[in-house]
């Protein structure tokens, strides 16, 4: 088990890296020179030649490509990530801060909401499957995946909040305004699982251990949750893990629909603004985001299943 | 001396939207206590789902008909609930594939365990008590450390020997074996058949032994029916079936059994030659 | 298995419904009653009528023929974005999975991290460093989904380097390449045309959400999403607004994703009778 967790965390750092070398080119890529950028953030009333020169070599853009890689990774790994280009009053790190809190509000809250719905929903569809109740499901898990999540916002503020006048139309405050925004994030998710676990369930249904503890007399109820959903859930788990990196970044449509000030609309805000810093660390952070996830959900995984355990890496 | 299960005239039939197919027609045996009767077909002839149907493990997509008496109750019909208080319990149940017959999920004590709780009020303690006692009725070593593994941790020849001997656990009136021998190497397979010798020979359940295997019902059945494409050919005393079958089908089956030994035999005799 | 896939109602109601609408965006300036761009400002939001099949929008245009021209860009740059991905990624992959070795381990690795970014975000990062315009969108949207196939056909390509009739070919002399277009590919288009059809559904969706947010077809060109962005503005008013380019974006990706479960189906006898 601990050989197997210091393997996975090992196989990680060329994956950060790769990410981190990214997000560098990234911003390396970028039409503007840095150092007129910088210039223009002091404020310097006239940027002559000399100037951008001089401001090269205090910035270190003179260095070898690969020098300013680590310089750069290394001041990431003390969470500095520069300044805003717009607003060079506020750091990168600052402004992601401040907008993240309201965006893991929302994958939060998702993320509930996917589990609570699509679990019983998933189960109830392979155990009653070819019922009214199945079908109803299917189609609803049909249509969702057709349906653009912008387009499901806006119909739900249409009929919830406009025409039913039951929860604020956009904006952040209450608990009220998360409840929309989240369902809308939440939706495409759901009917991804409820797909994955009616599936699994079924798959797993056909399995000789089934026909045994039917035959050892076992209780249909206990053989369904005990054996079938356990098994059904395994699979799920990893599925899970790496969907709340996508949760997250799922959120960038739903947040400019619903007016919520997350990550998201910064990202969206600064696309149009040429931000590129921010939009870097935003990048950098979702990627991290989902080598994390991917790893934790792996560890756990193979912690609750013995035949994984088993295995020698 | 009656019957412990008396099957008369058994059908089955798979309903595939409006048309239904027949599975099984018209099979009738019985099974006395202290008996063993073979049931001898290719796969696919309808042996394991006359035992599914008289379990009552078939879904609604199957229509059953017919009758089926266990200890002098009907079974066909039955309520599901009744059905599954006597699997399990009164009859044992041993399947092929031991591999993948336990959840990958628990360990064996814990599935034993299950299983035990399910037909007796035993406190825990007494389960612990009664699943060791059972391995070591099937002469597993250290049975503490095998109710501690998963599954996979164990072999099929060991995880058949567990099936087996819970099926026998709670005295049972008759044991359905469905190819228990298949599916596990040779020298496992052996074995497993002196355990099923000796439940034989202890005489006090009905032994349903299910087979493609003509060598090893002869090892054990009395009473042998041979099935093709959904009805039983021939049905008599092993004896007379071996020696003098009736049924086309059941004389094609026992002449390429006795080809395929006489070749086997003389290539064991030829070896030496060979060698020399 | 295309005989069976004609024999599949539904199939051909999703090849019917995609060839309809092509049709339709090919032939839009004929078909459409109205000119997409004209403005009527006394008419606006006006009821359906003879003039205007699907009534008007905030600014007296045509809805019916807006959403004509507007299969133009969902369809066709979706289409576009599906044959850069897969020639990007079947190039990629043939590659990896002919050469191995140095090559393959290079290639992989890009794919490993490729495929550590929700799509999304990658998408967002080319337009924010190319540019605000639906041409990085199809760019961008390549450039994530390529490394989906490239694993995918680079699986295949060690699959069948190793068969008998490609060794044969070789050793009758044919080139390395011909011998991998001619005989690999037509054994996994099958499995080819299900993610393809499944994936050309997620780029429909794609470049109207990046529409919507006004990253991607800007207005006042006519397309569902960047539609539905200014039926947004006025949503309290007139919600009706709302209706027609939703519909629209939810049949085309709804066809598509039908035909690929179609397909999968007609591939896999197994999973039909589940």
């Amino acid at each position: 088990m601990k050989n197997y967790v210091i393997m996975r965390l090992l196989a990680t750092v060329p994956l950060l890296l790769g990410i981190s070398f990214l997000c560098f080119v990234f911003i390396n890529l970028i039409p503007s020179d840095p150092a007129e950028v910088a210039l223009r953030i002091r404020q310097t009333p006239v940027i002559t030649e000399e100037l951008i020169a001089q401001t090269r070599a205090e910035l270190g853009l003179d260095q070898p490509f690969l020098v300013r890689y680590f310089q750069w990774l290394w001041d990431c790994l003390h969470f500095d990530l520069g300044v805003s280009y717009t607003n060079p009053a506020r750091t990168v790190l600052g402004e992601i801060g401040r907008c993240l809190p309201a965006t893991l509000e929302l994958a939060g809250l998702s993320l509930v909401y996917v589990i609570v719905l699509s679990l019983p929903i998933g189960f109830l569809s392979a155990v009653y499957k070819d019922t009214w109740f199945d079908r109803i499901m299917r189609g609803f898990v049909f249509a969702t995946t057709a349906m653009p999540v912008y387009w499901v916002g806006l119909l739900l503020i249409w009929l919830i909040s406009i025409r039913l006048d039951l929860l604020p139309t956009s904006g952040y405050g209450s608990f009220a305004h998360l409840i929309l925004p989240a369902f809308t994030v939440a939706l495409s998710y759901i009917s991804t699982y409820i797909r994955l676990i009616r599936n699994n369930m079924l798959e797993n249904m056909r399995e000789d251990y089934v026909l045994y503890a039917q035959a050892r007399g076992l209780k249909q109820r206990a053989i369904l949750v005990r054996h079938i959903l356990k098994n059904s859930l395994q699979s799920c788990v990893t599925a899970i893990g790496m969907s709340i990196p996508q949760l997250i970044a799922g959120t960038i449509v739903v947040e400019n629909v619903f007016a919520w000030p997350g990550v998201g609309r910064l990202c969206i805000a600064s696309i149009f603004n040429r931000d590129y810093p921010v939009i870097q660390a935003y990048v950098l952070l979702v990627g991290v985001l989902f080598v994390f996830f991917n790893l934790a959900f792996d560890i756990l995984q193979y912690a609750a299943d013995p035949r994984l355990r088993e295995r020698k890496a | 001396m009656t019957a412990v299960l008396e099957v008369r005239d058994l059908t089955v039939r798979f309903r595939n939207g409006k048309r239904l197919t027949s599975l099984v027609e018209g099979v009738s045996f019985a099974v006395r206590r202290g008996g063993c009767l073979g049931i001898l077909g290719e796969s696919g002839s309808g042996k394991s789902m006359s035992c599914k149907a008289v379990l009552g493990l078939l879904d609604d997509n199957f229509q059953v008909e017919g009758s089926a008496l266990f200890e002098g109750r009907q079974l066909l019909g039955e309520h599901p609930e009744v059905l599954r208080r006597l699997r399990g319990g009164r009859i044992g149940v041993v399947l092929q594939n031991p591999m993948s017959c336990f959840d990958p999920l628990y360990r064996i004590g814990e599935q034993m365990a299950e299983t035990l709780a399910e037909h007796t009020r035993l406190s825990r303690n007494d389960i612990r008590k009664k699943s060791l006692e059972v391995l070591e009725l099937m002469r597993i070593r250290s049975p503490e450390d095998v109710l501690r593994k998963y599954p996979h941790q164990l072999s099929g020849g060991m995880l058949q020997r567990v099936m087996i001997g819970l099926a026998l656990s709670l005295r049972p009136a008759l044991i359905i074996a469905d190819e228990p021998t298949t599916a596990i190497d040779s020298i496992s397979q052996y074995s497993i058949m002196q355990e099923f010798l000796r439940i034989k020979q202890a005489g006090e359940t009905a032994l349903i032994f299910i087979s493609h295997d003509l060598g090893v019902l002869s090892l054990i059945a009395d009473e042998v029916m041979v099935m093709h494409g959904g009805t039983a050919v021939e049905n008599g005393p092993a004896a007379r079936i071996f020696a003098e079958a009736q049924d086309a089908y059941t004389r094609h089956l026992i002449r390429q059994h006795k080809a395929v030994m006489s070749k086997f035999l003389s290539a064991i005799h030829q070896r030496p030659e060979v060698a020399a | 298995m295309l005989q069976q896939l004609f024999k599949n109602p539904m199939a051909l109601l999703c090849m019917g419904i995609l060839l309809f609408t092509a049709l339709l965006g090919i032939f839009a300036p004929w078909v459409a009653p109205n000119d997409p761009y004209a403005n009527d400002i006394l008419n606006k939001f006006a009821g359906p009528s003879w003039d205007y099949p699907l009534g008007t929008d905030q600014l007296g245009r045509c809805v019916f023929s807006r959403m004509l021209f507007g299969i133009r860009p969902t369809l066709f740059l979706s289409l576009l974005t599906m044959l850069g991905t897969i020639g990007l990624g079947v190039i990629m992959g043939i590659t990896a999975g002919y050469f191995r070795g140095a090559v393959d381990e290079v290639i992989m690795r890009v794919v490993d991290v490729m495929l550590s970014f929700p799509s999304q975000i990658i998408i967002l990062a080319v337009v924010a460093l190319l540019g605000v315009d639906i041409r990085n969108v199809v760019i961008a949207s390549i450039f994530i989904k390529w490394a989906w196939y490239a694993r995918m056909i680079r699986t295949a390509t060690i699959k069948y380097t190793n068969m008998n009739f490609v060794l044969f070919s070789r050793s009758i002399g044919s080139g390395n390449f011909y011998i991998l277009t001619r005989h690999m590919l037509p054994c996994i288009a099958a499995e080819l045309a299900v993610l393809a059809s499944l994936d050309t559904g997620w780029a429909i969706l794609n470049i109207s959400t990046l529409s919507f947010l006004g990253l991607g077809v800007q207005a006042p060109v006519p397309e569902w999403g960047a539609m539905l962005n200014e039926a947004k503005n006025v949503m309290i008013s007139n919600p009706e607004q709302m209706l027609v380019p939703g519909i629209a974006v939810v049949v085309l990706v709804g066809a598509c994703n039908m035909l690929g479960d179609c397909l999968r189906d007609a591939l896999d006898p197994k999973a039909v009778r589940q």
